[in-house]
């Protein structure tokens, strides 16, 4: 008790300008020495209002807003929002749109995931990773590009189906992509995974329960980190997951290793249902015979789609008309983000970028 | 006079040399760090980027140096100087090949380490004066990585100091004909690695500058000129542990056909790639883990390394039998770092099978 | 999503919830494959611990919690997920909008922090009893909620 007294709590504000803030975010730590006492995580520097801005939009203008809410995974946004359209409406989009749904979504995710393991890197202090993380994004990218003509912001996956078909030669793409894929993250896990400074550094972090897990409304990696297998693909699939065959990989200790971990072995798994659906891609439209005026008749609908970063929720409140009278996105790292207050209690100032980023969370998407 | 002379023109020589080599070091940081992450590195400042040092001093040299509001200005400003100057100081006794030195002291070993020790000051005075929280953490961080490492640092130096019967550079290198230490005494030499790389907050150890944490350590405020001190003191620091695990482990100048001070540079320079490719390589060790490595592996084992030699020395055991002994308390000393950092080998995800799920209901 | 009509699974959970939440006289029904409880606000609170602690219904995830503006009223909606029984449930109640005020659910969901703290800073709901119901996404001060329909999309920025 001595010792207790004569210690000083400081308070650390680390943000909205930092270079491992991973965005505009703000963490209000009380440290005690090197010992985080109290944190607590401020967001909204990049809140844009997007829920009001679609309110005011119609269906068809929103698709880009939902690019520009979790910018890495802009594809499965625009999936989500196709998704509660197509539901309310009840249209069924081709099957060969929903097989290159699927593919663009996995890439994205394999792209999303490897900006986590670069940045994941970057935060335990080394930048190698990042730049061997971006190589494989490249040419992930290339592929994408080569699909919508951009490379973020698509606007490519639209209501009953796709912007456009693909390129004559996606398909070979895809097939040239896979393995040099497959390459590059064996050696991204050969690079970083084992390091010894990396498990010291890992192992433990910021552990969060099951239970706990569950009750802060952790989803996606970092849920099925602490052993649940919660995966919406697979517990309430959508579009043709459940013809697809995935494992959903999980830990065991829901600590920061787990996370990083089940991200990595994620990869693997968007790679293996990319390749099913090269083959088991048909011929055909990819768009469903629509209006040409999306008019939804009055109703709500909730849908959900396992992003990167975790369940992602469309809540859409239609009273007819061609905008959205209510458009709800429940967005993963939003929620991810909670139990940050949670997590760093007791971490060391140099494990709260760590921890930050064992998350992953995307900025845009938390403030939206 | 002309010894006053003579002693100018080697300091200016030596200056000269310095401020070269940095230069070059930063070049060749940024060089060999691209190629390992297969970048190029700089290319646009002349043929294969290399006037981008020089263009990137000159930048600092005319760039505002800055003083924070509230900062304490006396010690804020003395900061750098006081950095700077150890390390340059320390080059007074480091030769680059026989007779190649500005003065090669009796008391060379223990010159450089109470001279490199001051150091610290310059740093701890940076961060406490700089007014900033990052800075001010950067300070104690700095104080306790730097002041645990002399430590074992000094301990290893004793090893080799032990053995040759000398405090003089000079007089080490002459005495590691044929074998250098480095065959004699390899624990001293991982000794004096870790904490020389821990000294110069190199990757895995760079932690008071953790530029992902505390956003650049105690130079935090630092802006101009005043930061491009801190940054010379480091690379000189650099060369300086380099040239000296080369002068005190490998033998020093000493080597067949080419000149000495080829064989001297080429022996630094291996130590400099190396210290370069760990920050590639290697993420950053966090605070708590870095005391530990010090005080619970590195600081005992230092000391038993020491009782050996002293053994050895006083009963004129063979050589091998140093070096057999030395290479088996290393390997003893790596089991239960290995097992305190990484435990038994972490399992990797399991994955959950589709058994164990209700049934998904079917598409309609 | 291809589901568009409940299933076996989600009559019997109707039936289960209309069983459990039986005292707090709840209007089910269901939309597309989602059960819709309406409940009156006072309600709530109760309902969704006791959601939570039965055994057989057990919806211990929060997914997500919205706040429909629609004029007189101010709609709460609680989307419910059951990580044990992977079943889920909406639960709604209507405030009036002269005094939007609900009991907060942090204390049976953590998770509904934010959530809440969203719903005051866009859409000026009070949730009595939240630990601490400051703004988030917006700054101290900001005046007026922007999510209400009331708000007006541009034209603000140059009344300064």
């Amino acid at each position: 008790m001595i010792e207790r007294l004569d210690t000083v709590d400081m308070m650390v504000n680390m943000g909205p300008q930092h270079p491992s803030t991973h965005g505009v975010f703000r963490m209000v730590l009380t440290v005690d020495g090197e010992r985080v006492v109290a944190a607590e995580p401020v967001i909204g520097y990049l809140h844009r209002g997007v829920e009001k801005l679609c309110e005011n939009l119609t269906y068809r203008q929103i698709v880009p807003l939902f690019d520009r809410m979790d910018y890495l995974a802009d594809y499965n946004n625009e999936l989500g929002l196709a998704l509660a359209l197509e539901k309310l409406m009840g249209i069924q989009p081709p099957r060969r749109a929903e097989f290159i749904r699927t593919i663009l979504c996995e890439l994205t995710r394999i792209n999303s995931h490897m900006m986590f393991y670069g940045s994941f890197g970057g935060d335990a202090g080394v930048t190698t990773p990042f730049i061997y993380a971006f190589r494989l994004r490249e040419e992930v990218q290339q592929v994408l590009e080569s699909v919508s003509g951009v490379r973020m912001m698509p606007n490519y996956i639209r209501v009953g189906g796709l912007k456009d078909d693909v390129p004559e030669d996606f398909r070979d793409r895809v097939a040239r992509l896979l393995p040099r894929l497959r390459e590059g993250i064996e050696e991204c896990d050969s690079l970083l995974t084992r390091n010894e400074v990396l498990l010291a550094r890992t192992r433990g972090l910021a552990r969060i329960s099951a239970a706990e897990a569950i009750a802060y409304g952790l989803s996606g990696p970092n849920l099925r980190a602490c052993g649940l297998a919660e995966d919406v693909r697979r517990t309430e699939p959508y579009s043709i997951y459940s013809e697809l065959d995935f494992d959903v990989p999980l830990g065991q200790n829901g600590d920061a290793w787990d996370r990083y971990c089940i991200r990595l072995e994620e990869m693997r798994q968007s790679a293996r249902m990319v390749e099913q659906c090269l083959e088991k891609m048909p011929e055909g439209p990819v768009m469903a015979e629509m209006p040409k005026a999306l008019r939804p008749p009055p109703g709500e609908v909730y849908v959900r789609a396992e992003n990167p970063r975790g369940d992602f929720g469309v809540y859409l409140v239609s009273q007819g008309g061609d905008k959205p009278y209510r458009l709800k996105v429940r967005a993963p790292s939003f929620c991810n983000l909670m139990a940050l207050e949670r997590l760093l209690v007791g971490c060391y100032i140099a494990d709260c970028v760590m921890v930050l980023g064992s998350l992953d969370i995307v900025l845009g998407e938390v403030d939206r | 006079m002309s010894w006053v002379l003579d002693l100018a023109l080697r300091t200016v020589a030596v200056l000269g040399f310095l401020v070269f080599t940095v230069l070059f070091l930063i070049w060749l940081e940024r060089k060999v760090l691209g190629r390992i992450q297969m970048r190029m590195g700089p290319m646009r400042t002349a043929p294969f980027g290399v006037l981008q040092s020089v263009a990137d001093a000159l930048k600092l040299v005319l760039k505002e140096g800055l003083r924070p509001d509230g900062a304490d200005r006396w010690v804020y400003h003395l900061g750098p100087v006081v950095a700077v100057l150890p390390a340059l100081m320390v080059w007074v006794t480091i030769p680059l090949a026989g007779g190649l030195v500005v003065q090669d002291m009796r008391l060379g070993v223990f010159y450089i380490v109470a001279i490199s020790g001051v150091s610290v000051v310059g740093m701890v005075m940076a961060g406490w004066s700089s007014n900033n929280k990052y800075a001010l953490l950067g300070a104690a961080r700095t104080a306790a990585q730097m002041i645990s490492y002399e430590l074992p640092l000094v301990l290893a130096l004793l090893g080799v100091v032990m053995l040759a019967q000398s405090l003089s550079l000079g007089d080490i290198v002459e005495q590691q004909s044929p074998w250098p230490y480095l065959l004699l005494q390899p624990l001293s030499f991982a000794l004096f690695l870790i904490a020389g790389l821990a000294e110069l907050a190199r990757n895995p150890f760079d932690i008071y500058h953790a530029d992902t944490e505390i956003v650049g350590g105690p130079f935090v405020e630092y802006s101009g000129i005043r930061w491009a001190m801190f940054f010379m003191a480091e690379y000189v620091n650099l060369f300086a542990i380099s040239a000296l695990a080369a002068l005190l482990f490998l033998g020093g100048w000493k080597g067949p056909l080419l000149p000495d001070v080829v064989w001297l540079l080429t022996k630094t320079y291996a130590f400099v790639l190396f210290i370069i490719w760990l920050r590639a390589t290697l993420p950053r060790l966090r605070i708590d883990q870095l005391m530990a490595l010090a005080w619970r592996y590195l600081v005992p084992l230092a000391f038993a390394n020491i009782l050996v030699i002293a053994f050895y020395l006083y009963y004129q055991m063979p050589g091998w039998t140093l070096s057999l002994a030395s290479l088996a308390m290393a390997g003893i000393a790596l089991v239960p770092l290995y097992r305190h950092w990484s435990g038994r080998a972490p399992a990797r995800t399991r994955t959950a099978d589709r058994g164990g799920l209700p049934k998904v209901e079917s598409r309609a | 999503m291809d589901v568009r009509e409940p299933g076996d699974r989600q009559q019997a959970l109707a039936a289960a919830v209309d069983k459990v939440l039986a005292q707090f006289h709840p209007q089910s029904e269901f939309i597309f494959d989602e059960l819709v409880v309406s409940l009156p606000p006072q309600a709530v609170k109760a309902a969704c611990q006791l959601a939570r602690d039965d055994a057989d219904l057990a919806f211990d995830y929060l997914r997500c919690l919205s706040v429909v503006d629609l004029g007189e009223r101010r709609q709460v909606v609680y989307h419910l997920y059951s990580t044990r029984h992977r079943h889920k449930m909406v639960i709604k109640a209507a405030l009036p909008a002269d005094m939007p005020a609900i009991a907060s659910v942090t204390s049976i969901w953590p998770g509904a922090n934010w959530h809440e703290r969203e719903a005051r800073d866009l859409f000026g709901v009070t949730f009595e009893g939240h630990p601490k119901l400051t703004p988030l996404l917006l700054w101290e001060g900001f005046p007026g909620h922007p999510l209400l329909k009331s708000y007006p999309v541009s034209g603000l920025e140059d009344r300064g």
